[in-house]
């Protein structure tokens, strides 16, 4: 792999200090074993040569012509370390395999004037899918601004005017065919003044990476096991910790035994640290709990095994999932608090001839992601360095500098790759717990998470009922819809939260539970869709119209709604209705099915972007259930890289279906009962079908994909289920239900 | 007592807690982190080595079990700068997207083209390593790949 790491910000002495930083990300890279794969020291970092020219803060140009490209993102595997630079280097114009990506560490600017920070490279964030939709706006930009720099360069050595000039594969191209590469521009270039704010981009015609499909930017550095990943980062003289937290929400440390843990070979110091108040915002780490230090995982580990404690049950010991239901299904029965009102659903219920009504339930969920939470800090020298998987570095730098009191700017923040986020790593949890723990040990410390540890303090997936009615005439049309939601809001005792506008759409009806709670994979759409693509369908069957045509009908002529939530402010009914209409012809909707088969669909918007799914089943007299096909279509606007967006399709659909059959966390006596992944079961290969991706031709900016594949899957799954067997499931997960009596239609 | 046993074809010794499983022998002692940690109980397969050429999961596998054996890691999959033609085939059909479980995934997919070169369905089947990404669909068309490739080969 590249020994360079360094990245290209804006000026010298930021480039010298970036380089240093960077070069961290090379510490699990060597793969002789026995090799300690510590940091550089800073002074040997320091003294690394720096030949390349930075211009601008993303980019750097070689002296043997290699175009550096900083990724300022998370890499969680939605692929931004290979898509944001692709959107740089398009308006750069330099060939795609010319290109080097190095990941960037979070950068914070300090402004004196207005005090306060700003951020070097812009969002580094990745949470609601806008990734993309913020890059459109201001990486193509940057790379436009280099290009504008390099062309102005060439244009001075020719003396012949810019706009005469034209680039093309990392050259500035004189009229009279002269060249000259942007290798022998750069250090002019950064002598300019900087481009000015708007330079024109590319028309889509000229693009030669963004559309293309392009491969994973790290994928040698991950088969071959050197990429580095949050739980691999080391330091000199690291310490690992492990921590025992309480297994009882709110709860705390009564007693501790520790003569056993501290007898274990390797355990350095085992020290109780504090959880949050009870009722108090959740702004820090999650539980209270005893730390073990040792000097490596299975040291801690084992000290952990040994300790005996004694805990204080928290003000929710009693409390349990089948109590929670009972909490919501008793509120269902209220008025609650009518969040949108349009039009009169009592009057359309008298005037009506027909009321459809169901109840569905979603479970608690949990993020599992495969790399389990983590984070190595160094606080000695008040000064802080965080390496670890994260998907809210800023959330990191603040709550470390409201913890510790170290200034922001003096706190360094790597970013490596993250081994799955799905939301998880919005929450810094696990960073507190590090800087708890390290303020107590005299070295760097690295906590440690198990999977079992993962799976019981997670901010969880909410737990809701949703009721829905529909009013239907003597002509069997739709003439009323109404959608009440009894739920556990989705933010708990988070600073400044609204939990009543929490729920949109609906009358709502926060229902009170004691688990943190917190946002997964396309959060209220993938909540919302199930229960309202699987009512259409019950609708349609009332009505008796087909479950398409009446999606297409309800959608109506092509118009835009208003949309208040993350991805409006407009929805577009024919984008909605292109991707249903895409689904339903790949999978051979209205065709023949052998009996036993049922074909089922659902649409949803979700972050901006409109994906359809529809799945093909058979359900056999047994209750054996088996997935034929499985569509997707989606239209996230313009493809920046078709390769990454049929990958997250596919993740995100096969993530659905993974949740959708057997996924969910229960409560029973104030714990959580799953522990590891048996009772916590993904999806395997076995189980896991292909999926037939197609990917709308569209011309509008781009929103992200992340999120949008997931909410669609789990209706379009049990209407098809429906279509195939005549029961319909109306709680998540699926799990027995379609051998048990409680599949009844 | 030492246990003595080979590492990517090194031979290596190791002196400690015998109990210790071998995944963090290699994360935390022999700095190999392309080994992942995921479950520790042996399901996920994150963690999958070989010994003796064939997958075991690391975070099971005691030390003890380790002496006189010859462990490879992912790390010790290529030879040199020639990658196992399944290591080629992932990066040609761009199958990792976190990465994370890829390691044990190209390991366990080793292991079954060795005791099955032209691999079923149902042989395919068989690996239960999770990924938690969804990468099945690209990883099985990956292990087609490699295992045409081999087979092309030994023509």
């Amino acid at each position: 792999m590249s020994v360079t790491r360094g990245a290209g910000p804006l000026s010298r002495r930021d480039f010298l200090s970036v380089s240093m930083t960077a070069a961290g990300a090379l510490m699990a890279s060597f793969n002789a074993p026995g090799v300690a794969h510590t940091a550089p020291s800073r002074a040997a970092a320091a003294a690394r040569p720096v030949g390349g020219q930075p211009l601008g803060a993303f980019v750097r140009i070689e002296t043997d012509g290699r175009v550096v490209i900083g990724a300022r993102g998370c890499e969680i595997g939605q692929g931004v370390k290979t898509s944001l630079p692709m959107l740089i280097a398009e308006e750069l114009d330099v060939p795609w395999s010319a290109v080097t990506v190095e990941q960037l560490p979070y950068g914070l600017l300090a402004g004196h004037d207005p005090p306060g920070f700003t951020s070097r490279y812009g969002p580094q964030g990745a949470g609601g899918s806008t990734n993309i939709p913020d890059a459109w706006n201001d990486l193509r930009q940057a790379g436009a601004r280099v290009r504008w720099l390099l062309v102005q360069a060439a244009a001075q050595i020719w003396q012949q005017p810019a706009d005469q000039l034209r680039t093309r594969d990392a050259q500035v191209l004189h009229p009279d065919g002269r060249t000259l590469s942007y290798g022998q521009l750069a250090r002019r270039a950064a002598t300019l003044a900087a481009a000015p704010a708007d330079v024109p981009l590319k028309p889509r015609s000229g693009y030669r990476i963004i559309g293309h499909p392009t491969r994973v930017i790290d994928a040698r550095e991950i088969v071959t096991g050197a990429a580095a990943y949050g739980i691999d980062a080391a330091l000199p003289g690291a310490l690992t910790a492990v921590i025992a937290r309480c297994p009882y929400f709110d709860g705390a440390v009564a007693h501790i035994d520790d003569a056993q843990a501290r007898r274990v070979p390797g355990v350095r110091q085992v020290f109780s640290i504090p959880g949050p108040r009870a009722g108090a915002v959740l702004d820090r780490n999650l539980a209270a709990g005893v730390a073990v230090v040792a000097d490596d995982f299975w040291s801690a580990r084992q000290g952990r095994e040994a300790l005996r404690i004694t805990w204080t049950v928290g003000p929710g010991a009693q409390d349990s999932s089948d109590a929670l239901e009972r909490r919501a299904a008793a509120a269902l029965a209220t008025r609650g608090k009518i969040a949108r009102q349009d039009g009169d659903l009592e009057a359309a219920r008298k005037a009506g001839d027909r009321v459809v009504q169901a109840v569905y339930v979603m479970p608690l969920l949990a993020h599992a992601t495969l790399e389990p939470p983590n984070a190595l800090i160094d606080l000695r020298a008040q000064r802080a360095l965080l390496v670890a998987s994260l998907q809210s570095p800023g959330g990191a730098s603040r709550m470390i500098s409201a913890m510790t009191g170290i200034p922001r700017p003096d706190i360094e923040i790597r970013l490596l790759r993250v081994g799955g986020g799905f939301g998880r790593g919005l929450q810094n949890d696990f960073v507190a717990e590090a800087v708890l723990v390290a303020q107590s040990v005299k070295a760097p410390v690295k906590v440690i998470w198990t999977r079992e540890d993962d799976l019981q303090n997670d901010f969880y997936r909410p737990f809701g009922l949703h009721e829905l009615t529909a009013t239907l005439d003597a002509q069997r049309r739709v003439t009323g819809w109404a959608h009440r939601v009894a739920a556990t809001p989705r933010k708990y005792r988070a600073e400044g939260m609204e939990e009543e506008s929490d729920w949109i759409g609906c009358a709502d009806l926060p229902v009170e539970f004691s688990l943190a709670r917190g946002w997964l994979r396309g959060p209220l759409p993938t909540f919302s869709a199930f229960a309202v693509q699987s009512f259409l369908d019950e609708v349609a069957l009332a009505a008796g119209a087909d479950p398409l045509a009446l999606r297409l009908e309800l959608l109506g002529a092509p118009r835009q709604l208003p949309y208040r939530d993350h991805g409006g402010p407009k929805l577009h009914t024919e984008r909605l209705a292109g991707v249903l209409r895409r689904a339903a012809q790949e999978v051979g909707y209205g065709g023949k099915v052998p009996p036993g088969h049922g074909i089922g669909l659902a649409s949803h918007f979700t972050h901006g972007g409109y994906v359809a799914h529809a799945f093909e089943v058979a359900v056999s007299a047994a209750g054996e259930l088996e997935v034929v096909r499985c569509v997707c279509a989606a239209d996230v606007g313009e493809v920046v890289n078709p390769l990454g967006l049929e990958a997250q399709m596919m993740g995100a659909t096969i993530d659905g279906l993974s949740t959708a059959l057997n996924l969910q966390i229960t409560l029973k006596d104030g714990r959580v009962e799953q522990s590891n992944f048996p009772d916590y079961p993904l999806l395997r290969m076995a189980a896991a079908p292909d999926v037939d991706v197609h990917l709308l031709d569209s011309q509008v900016p781009p929103s992200g994909a992340g999120e949008m594949g997931m909410p669609t899957v789990a209706p379009a799954l049990v209407n098809a289920i429906f279509a195939a067997s005549g029961k319909r499931i109306r709680r998540l997960p699926l799990g027995a239900q379609l051998k048990g009596p409680t599949a009844a239609s | 007592m030492a246990i003595d046993f080979t590492l990517n074809e090194q031979r290596s010794s190791y002196r400690g807690d015998p109990a210790m499983p071998l995944l963090w022998y290699l994360r935390d002692h022999a700095r190999l982190t392309g080994t992942k940690f995921g479950c520790g109980i042996g399901y996920c397969g994150a963690c999958t080595v070989h010994l003796d050429g064939a997958a075991a999961r690391s975070c099971l596998t005691p030390m003890s079990r380790v002496a006189g054996r010859a462990v490879t890691t992912i790390e010790g999959l290529a030879r040199g700068a020639q990658l196992h033609p399944l290591q080629q085939a992932w990066i040609d059909e761009d199958v990792p997207q976190c990465g994370y479980c890829q390691a044990g995934q190209i390991m366990a997919a080793a292991d079954l083209l060795a005791r099955k070169p032209q691999p079923s369905e149902a042989d395919l089947a068989t690996l239960t390593n999770l990924c938690r990404c969804g990468t099945y669909p690209r990883i099985r068309k990956a292990i087609r790949r490699a295992a045409a490739q081999l087979q092309g080969a030994r023509r």
